[in-house]
């Protein structure tokens, strides 16, 4: 062997539990998985020290399929437990796993104020414009138009724009990637883990057996015509424009993270006593 | 967005055989990797025809990375930097997408997309073979291409003899469950 | 035709004499299998055709964790009478492909009589299914379905399981030509499957065969979810907020395009916190509103269910009760949400709840949630569950009565008007936004009688009594509960065990021991004297309920003075209370009973 050699790594198949899916074969989450454990691959964090906090639907379920810490939590919460998780352990590297419907409806509330407080967090969102798991509604993602048991003809209602609201926010780092597209995906996860702040990345993944038309993704998908900018206003301007199908990371800043990590205790716990006695 | 973007610069091709050999070497593995997650993916969902016919996929490409290491004498999988740009930036040209599979897909699906993953990878052996800068690089490359225009026709035979699938072959009657 | 069975003169006769099953049991089927063997339409078409015959028939469905290809079981009961529980055990189980249906093994138990059909290139039935002592045959099912191009394998499965069942071939084709949606030439293939599977018949064992006629009239074929749905709109529903989750969603979804032709609206909301909100934003505006929710869901509307309490804002909550706790078992039935609903509120918060004893009584319960939430000005929270919820029946016309709902509603310029005035009643009239001269603001701080918020101890006192009292001072009459049966024993239940417990009795008694039923409809308010009255003469009582803590038994002898010492029989989900391990726990107490008594 020459010196071109390095020591042992740890392998993309070291971050995967080895549980089998319960996916639909054809899933974009599929991607995801393999992306993410790439990324992690990449940075060579040890499993142990990452932790996957998930909510409720078929994204959510990804925490047991790989080999880091994982919390399925309920419901449209994963931020906040996600959030209180980070801020106790700064040293922890943290993932947070969601879909449309659980991110953007129930978890919306979360995910404008995680924004803004900027915790070192990367929000991971499958966005395939349904609700998946309860059998095909329309998330605050899928188009006005589309017929749904639940609304007949559709809902009528704007479709949501995660990528706007998470910059409003005060995101630190906003970027589009596509499940189709498994090199790419990796790369941008890499990059959002590594940027400090309040990482979020929404990931088209399409959905086979709810929205099979979305086989037309990989068509509709192209690399974003810009680099990252730091600069909101600009990044603005080309998200509000933007068609919801461009690739690649479309604003990285530079917002102060929350601050973590308190100082070391400065005094004895009976010294607090002081204020009380008479 | 497709695999294998096989326009290389020509003096960033892969520099020594080692290099080369080891980036081959991690192709097969992602190769067997992939077919052995669709082969759970099928099993889980009960296609049980197509996941052994995956299984069968994935030990054909162990195999062939088992000679690689063979012939280079290797006994564990090197961990070989690459140069930047060396190796297309997208996954490996023989690696079946995700996003292909069907739970009802018959083996002749099945087959047709590992053709289209073993053609790839032999164009992409034969635009390495086109651009080698050694000789050592270029004969490896030619072999590799050979090895894999031989998987072409293996397969192609293989195609022959499995049944076509009906149009219908995707209906299910039955509508999708949820469990969450 | 390749059919072997391991059968010799004793067994068979041994067979027979295993099914001897109870008078009215009718006959259990259950057709499993997977990736695409389309079982679950199989079970629809097997019960639409046994409606065409004539027959009551109930179906519930299992499957694995997979959205599309997986193991999935359709499971029916077909018979005579009118069918409320599953039954012990089932008598055919017939499987497409046996791709881990062994994990099904639970929820489908066998006896001794039982016939196992599985495909004869399929591999042997996994020994669970075979421990019973069932009888196994093998048939080339996919040769014989791929003989008959462009047809499906579930047309077969049904022409065999429901001739064995004894439907005639008219009543099924009649199923599966009401059903297609595809070509005519695809249609013909199917037939031609479906009569395939009927002559296979012959060579398989003989199950008892069902009285099967002509189609009766006045029967309905639907869920608990849709029946509860209907039942909500007959209650002048016109406002629903929705927001997904299993198993509660089939009821929203049902009710969207109800509403639309019945002149109503559904909206569906970002979480529940805004479905309990929008409802009583609707309510507050004079429309009768509802939504419908599982465990989790409902733990997320609490807050609002205060609110619309405090503010006295009638509103229905529809709990479709799943297993438990936190996300618990999705898919599955329990009825582990009871103390929840009755105490599940921060103060002093009394309210509505009731539950829905069958299929069929989700249409009435539902009507009468809505009539009492808007009588009485509060929220009514209705605990269906997923057993009642997502299985079909096939049931008598269920009675329709006109509807009561009347909300007592203030007029234009009512003088010196107090929105929550103290009445003898408890009740105050409610001024609907757009009516003059009674303007008011609804609160959920504590409020005066005119609606001011107030920290006085007097206001709170009155408004306490007075949100008590409307509840306890209402005649409920004799809704609250179904009664039945005579002696000193009595068995307490509600819901989904319902079913099961009725049966069970009708077991015990043809033993020759009385025990009265107890199904209550009306879980809160408690009546005191009433359930008293209801126990007049019983001596002991026991709570049967699917749950792991007790929940009914130790609400009721929170509430009540129950006879001494209260037995319990009581199990958490997923698997559905079946009547033997009833009859059995029945039996065991009244032996013991009778003991104590000799003793006495």
């Amino acid at each position: 062997m020459n010196d071109m050699v390095l020591p042992p790594v740890l392998t993309a198949a070291q971050y995967k539990s080895g549980y089998k899916p319960i996916w639909c074969p054809g899933c974009g989450d599929y991607t995801v998985l393999a992306s993410i454990t790439k990324a992690l691959a990449t940075l060579q964090r040890p499993p142990h020290e990452v932790a996957v906090v998930s909510g409720i639907g078929c994204s959510s379920r990804i925490p047991a399929y790989t080999n880091c810490y994982g919390f399925h939590g309920v419901h449209g919460r994963s931020l906040a437990a996600a959030t209180g998780l980070k801020v106790a352990r700064p040293e922890l590297t943290v993932l947070v796993a969601s879909g449309d419907g659980d991110g953007y409806s129930i978890g919306g509330n979360h995910f404008m104020h995680a924004c803004r407080r900027n915790v070192d967090l990367t929000y991971i969102v499958m966005d395939n414009h349904v609700y998946g798991m309860t059998k095909g509604q329309a998330s605050p993602t899928t188009e006005p138009d589309w017929d749904n048991k639940l609304s007949p003809g559709g809902t009528g209602i704007r479709s949501f724009h995660p990528l706007v609201i998470a910059l409003a926010a005060g995101a630190n780092f906003v970027a589009r990637a596509f499940a189709g597209d498994q090199h790419s995906t990796a790369e941008i996860l890499a990059q959002a883990v590594r940027h400090p702040g309040f990482s979020f990345v929404e990931i088209l993944s399409p959905c086979v057996t709810f929205r099979p038309e979305q086989r037309d993704w990989k068509e509709r998908v192209r690399p974003a015509a810009v680099d990252a900018t730091d600069d909101a206003a600009r990044a603005a301007r080309r998200i509000m424009t933007d068609d919801g199908f461009n690739i690649g990371v479309l604003y990285a800043g530079d917002r102060e993270p929350y601050p973590l990590g308190g100082a070391a205790a400065r005094t004895e716990l009976a010294a607090l006593e002081e204020e009380f006695a008479l | 967005m497709n695999a294998a973007k096989t326009n290389l610069p020509l003096e960033q091709g892969p520099q020594t055989l080692e290099e080369f050999m080891a980036q081959a070497l991690a192709m097969e593995n992602e190769a067997v990797e992939r077919y052995t997650e669709l082969a759970d993916a099928m099993e889980q969902h009960n296609n049980h025809e197509v996941a052994t016919l995956f299984r069968t996929m994935a030990g054909h490409e162990a195999k062939h990375g088992r000679r690689i290491m063979a012939e280079m004498g290797w006994r564990e999988v090197p961990q070989i930097k690459v140069h930047a740009k060396t190796w297309p930036a997208e996954i490996a040209p023989e690696t079946l997408p995700f996003g292909e599979v069907h739970y009802l897909m018959q083996p002749w699906h099945a087959l047709q997309l590992a053709l289209s993953a073993e053609r790839q990878a032999e164009a992409f052996f034969a635009t390495l073979a086109r651009l080698a800068v050694s000789e050592p690089v270029r004969k490896a490359a030619q072999e590799m291409r050979a090895e894999e225009a031989h998987h072409v026709s293996l397969i192609q035979a293989w195609i022959e003899k499995v049944p076509k699938p009906d149009p219908d072959w995707a209906v299910d009657p039955d509508p999708p469950r949820y469990t969450d | 035709m390749d059919a072997s069975l391991n059968l010799n003169p004793q067994s068979r006769d041994a067979a027979n004499a295993a099914f001897m099953k109870p008078a009215g049991a009718g006959l259990s089927i259950a057709i499993a299998g997977s990736g695409g063997s389309g079982v679950m339409t199989a079970g629809t078409l097997l019960l639409d055709a046994a409606a065409q015959a004539g027959l009551y028939g109930m179906m519930v469905r299992t499957s694995g964790p997979q959205i599309r290809g997986g193991e999935a079981a359709a499971l029916l009961r077909l018979g005579a009478a009118q069918i409320e529980s599953l039954d012990d055990s089932f008598d055919l189980l017939l499987a497409i492909d046996w791709q881990n249906v062994h994990r099904f093994a639970d929820e489908i138990p066998l006896h001794a009589g039982s016939v196992v059909i599985g495909d004869a290139d399929g591999g042997e039935p996994p020994p669970v299914f075979l421990a019973s002592g069932a009888r196994s045959v093998a048939l080339p099912l996919k040769k014989m379905a791929k003989a008959l191009p462009g047809s499906w394998i579930n047309m077969l499965a049904l022409g065999l399981a429901g001739t064995l069942a004894g439907l005639p071939e008219e009543a099924l084709a009649q199923a599966v030509r009401r059903s297609w949606k595809r070509t005519e030439a695809a249609l013909e293939a199917n037939l031609k499957a479906l009569h395939a599977g009927i002559v296979a018949a012959a060579d398989v064992p003989a199950l008892p065969k069902l009285p099967a006629g002509g189609p009766k009239p006045g029967r309905w074929l639907m869920s608990g979810n849709e029946a509860a749905g209907y039942g909500a709109l007959r209650g002048g529903v016109r406002f629903v907020a929705a927001y997904p989750i299993t198993p509660a969603t089939e009821l929203l979804e049902w009710m969207a395009p109800a509403l639309t032709k019945v002149g109503g609206t559904l909206l569906q909301a970002e979480d529940e916190l805004a479905s309990v909100n929008m409802i009583i934003g609707a309510s507050y505006g004079g429309v009768p509103s509802l939504t419908a929710t599982a465990g989790p869901g409902l733990a997320l509307m609490t807050e609002g269910i205060g609110l619309a309490v405090a503010a006295e804002v009638p509103i229905v909550v529809v709990d479709v009760m799943r297993g438990g706790p936190s996300t618990g078992i999705p898919a599955k039935s329990e009825q582990s949400d009871l103390s929840f609903a009755v105490s599940g509120l921060h103060g002093d918060a009394p309210r509505l709840v009731l539950a829905p004893g069958s299929i069929s009584d989700c249409v009435s319960t539902l009507q009468w949630a809505v009539e009492l939430a808007e009588e009485l000005q509060s929220p009514a929270i209705v605990l269906s569950d997923q057993f009642l919820g997502q299985s079909q029946a096939i049931v008598e016309k269920p009675p329709i009565r006109p509807s009561n709902t009347r909300r007592l509603t203030a007029e234009a310029d009512t003088p010196d008007y107090k929105r929550y005035r103290d009445t003898p009643s408890g009740i105050s009239p409610m001024a609907i936004p757009g009516t003059r001269g009674v303007v008011y603001t609804a609160d959920g701080l504590t409020h005066t009688e005119a609606g001011i918020p107030s920290s006085q101890s007097r206001d709170h006192a009155v408004q306490l009594d007075k949100r008590e009292r409307k509840l306890m001072r209402h005649d409920y009459g004799s809704r609250w509960a179904d009664l039945q049966g005579k002696g000193s024993l009595a068995v307490i239940t509600f819901g989904s065990s319902t079913g099961p417990v009725r049966e069970a009795l009708q077991r015990v008694a043809a033993q020759g021991v009385d025990v009265r039923l107890i199904a209550l409809r009306l879980l809160a308010p408690l009546q005191p004297g009433v359930f008293e009255r209801a126990l007049a003469g019983v001596e002991r009582v026991m709570v049967v309920e699917q749950n792991h803590q007790a929940q009914l038994l130790r609400y009721l002898r929170g509430m009540l003075d129950l006879p001494a010492r209260p037995a319990s029989f009581h199990r958490p989900g997923p698997l559905p209370l079946r009547p033997a391990e009833i009859c059995a726990a029945i039996l065991e107490w009244a032996g013991a009973n009778a003991k104590t008594k000799e003793l006495a």
